[in-house]
């Protein structure tokens, strides 16, 4: 076991090496010149030499790669071209927010979409199963801000049931902190509970054909205790699965749903740096965020062993 | 039946058993363009939604449109009328012409992603299930490009090039390649291991034989299902980009860049960001459709799964 999850962490290094290579790369593979297309076009040559030197352009692809690697290694992720702070800083002052977004959409999403798909499997077919999944569709065909700015016109400005817009930080209170939050949630989380649902119908209708769910109703066994007890503990892994890589929807949909509600996190750093064409910024968000979404989904596979006894490597 | 009636009944001769009521009323196959409605109703409404939007796109200067770029600073923000029919923005141009020229430019970002995502990943897919040596590194290349989100990717090379259709195209087509190789892939492998794949083999046929008349065939199916997903979400992610500014330049009139002219005065003017959204959401769902009814249609078996 402890073998396993070490081999599994290891597995993990190339991977993220691989993803820091690409990122880095990027400036070297991008048609045309990055150093002008950062500068602008208003910029004077001396402007694109000054970014093309502080980017690294001006030297050899492996020396630079070689001493931004180990810029990386040690926690050093290089300095904005805008503001001229040293990008971890600016991440992390902007982290707070964007983690709760997250951490209660993600919540959020998972109380409902498991319901949703085990009903939406324990009744197929029918009306309420029909209804479920023909919203888990919509939900992939209409863009999260859509999703965001409905919600905030129907709930904040017509209903006035919650704020617009704006975030407050979790230190003046959980329910300040959460109010700002829901309509958020709900509008990022809304693809990934349809992702979710989905997959948890798909799985607890195979599940629920297999001899031991008959077996438990033979026995006399409530049905919320079927679904919920035996169906969807062995329908779990590929649920789990689905929800670590829906994260990466989660990071993408954070960005946009942040400028929808204004939430001074992540998402509007990743979209100011697009303005201001701050490549050492963006580069160092991508990478972050890369290697968050790697981690979430080692977690996931060492959580595995946890729910099924049966998966031992 | 013949067996049944040649034996006779304890009375001698056959008895007239009584005759047994029909279980399933007699199916009567239905033909011509209703059958294929009535067994592929999802796979129809994409279809006919689907078609419905490309028209809409292709006959854009035929259906009252005008210059979609034109500025008019006099008519600033009107809202929806008979001049008007879906208001006017920020800078006067009108709404629904710029919807239905957006159109255009969200087809051709989904179709041009799904058709240059299906070509690269089919490639990569077939070399790295075909060729053991390359299988290992590929896949960890793959692995490596699907941890960094979409669209984020997306983000990251937009900003390294300039703001074009086809960059975005690019973006949005370099970001899906990694599922699709991933697909092929798993298709490619279990293939190679098909009796009749070894019997071609043994027969002396040649590797790249194998792969068009043998693997080919056999990856259309799932190819082409997932060749609509994606074609639906870079529709997505082309306007997410574009709507925080990392998509196609913005005097284009795409979709997104309309919802992202519309973002400052969402709270007043809510029309400008609800029309693109409305055709940009049903040409999505329209395509979704045809995609869950791709599946169910070639695959019986997967009708079931997702």
């Amino acid at each position: 076991m402890l073998g396993y999850v070490l081999k599994r962490t290891l597995a993990t290094i190339p991977v993220m090496a691989f993803v820091a290579l690409f990122v880095f790369s990027l400036l070297y593979i991008a048609p045309g010149d990055p150093a002008a297309v950062i500068a602008g076009d208003q910029a004077s040559p001396e402007d694109v030499e000054r970014i093309r030197k502080s980017l690294g352009l001006d030297r050899p692809f492996v020396a630079r790669f070689a001493e931004w690697s180990l810029q990386v290694l040690r926690g050093d992720l290089g300095k904005s071209i805008f503001t001229g702070l040293p990008v971890t800083e600016l991440i992390a002052q902007r982290i707070e927010p964007t983690v709760s977004l997250m951490v209660v959409t993600l919540i959020l999403s998972i109380l409902v979409a498991i319901p949703i798909g085990v009903v939406a499997a324990w009744r197929a077919g029918g009306w309420l199963d029909r209804g479920f999944m023909g919203f888990a569709v919509l939900g992939f065909s209409i863009p999260v801000f859509v999703v965001g700015y409905l919600l905030a016109y129907v709930f904040a400005l017509e209903l006035d049931w919650l704020p617009v817009q704006g975030y407050t930080p979790i230190s003046k209170g959980l329910w300040p902190w959460l109010e700002n939050l829901i309509l958020p949630a709900i509008a990022l989380g809304f693809v990934y509970i349809a992702l979710i649902a989905r997959i948890t119908r798909a799985t607890m209708l195979e599940v629920l054909s297999q001899d031991y769910v008959r077996t438990a109703r033979a026995k006399g066994l409530g049905e919320t205790a079927v679904l919920f007890m035996h169906a969807l503990k062995n329908a779990a892994v590929p649920i789990i699965t689905v929800i670590g890589i829906g994260v990466a929807l989660l990071i993408g949909g954070a960005v946009v749903t942040e400028s929808v509600f204004a939430i001074p996190g992540l998402g509007r750093l990743t979209i100011d740096a697009i303005v201001r064409r701050d490549y050492p910024l963006i580069q160092g968000i991508v990478l972050m965020f890369s290697f968050v979404y790697v981690l979430v989904n080692l977690a996931v596979d060492l959580v595995y062993t946890l729910v099924d006894p049966r998966i031992r490597y | 039946m013949t067996d049944a009636a040649a034996i006779p009944g304890p009375a001698g001769a056959p008895a007239a058993a009584p005759e047994l009521p029909d279980i399933l009323p007699p199916v009567k196959a239905r033909r011509g363009v209703s059958g294929f409605a009535f067994r592929h109703p999802t796979l129809s409404i994409g279809l006919v939604l689907l078609a419905l939007m490309l028209i809409v796109a292709i006959l854009a200067p035929y259906l009252g449109t005008v210059d979609p770029t034109a500025l008019a600073p006099a008519k600033r923000t009107r809202a929806p009328s008979a001049d008007y029919w879906f208001g006017t923005d920020a800078y006067g141009r009108d709404i629904y012409s710029r919807v239905l020229y957006g159109m255009r430019i969200s087809l051709l970002v989904g179709f041009a992603c799904a058709l240059l995502a299906s070509a690269a990943g089919l490639v990569i897919g077939v070399v790295s299930g075909y060729i053991r040596a390359l299988d290992t590194i590929i896949m960890r290349m793959m692995d490596g490009l699907m941890s960094i989100p979409p669209i984020l990717l997306a983000v990251a090379l937009m900003a390294l090039t300039r703001a074009s259709v086809e960059n975005v195209i690019m973006a949005i087509t370099i970001a899906e390649i990694p599922r699709v190789s991933r697909l092929v892939r798993g298709v490619v492998l279990s293939l190679r291991e098909q009796p009749y794949v070894d019997a071609a083999v043994a027969s002396g046929t040649t590797t790249l034989r194998i792969i068009l008349k043998h693997i080919l065939p056999n990856t259309v199916a799932p190819l082409t299902v997932q060749a609509t997903y994606i074609c639906g979400s870079a529709m997505i992610t082309e306007s997410i980009l574009s709507f925080i500014g990392a998509g196609t330049p913005p005097i284009t009139p795409s979709l997104g860049n309309i919802m992202a002219d519309g973002r400052t005065l969402w709270q007043v003017k809510p029309f400008i960001i609800m029309f693109p959204a409305i055709f940009l959401s049903i040409t999505v769902l329209a395509v979704n459709l045809l995609g869950d009814g791709l599946r169910d249609a070639l695959d019986p078996r997967m009708a079931k799964r997702l």
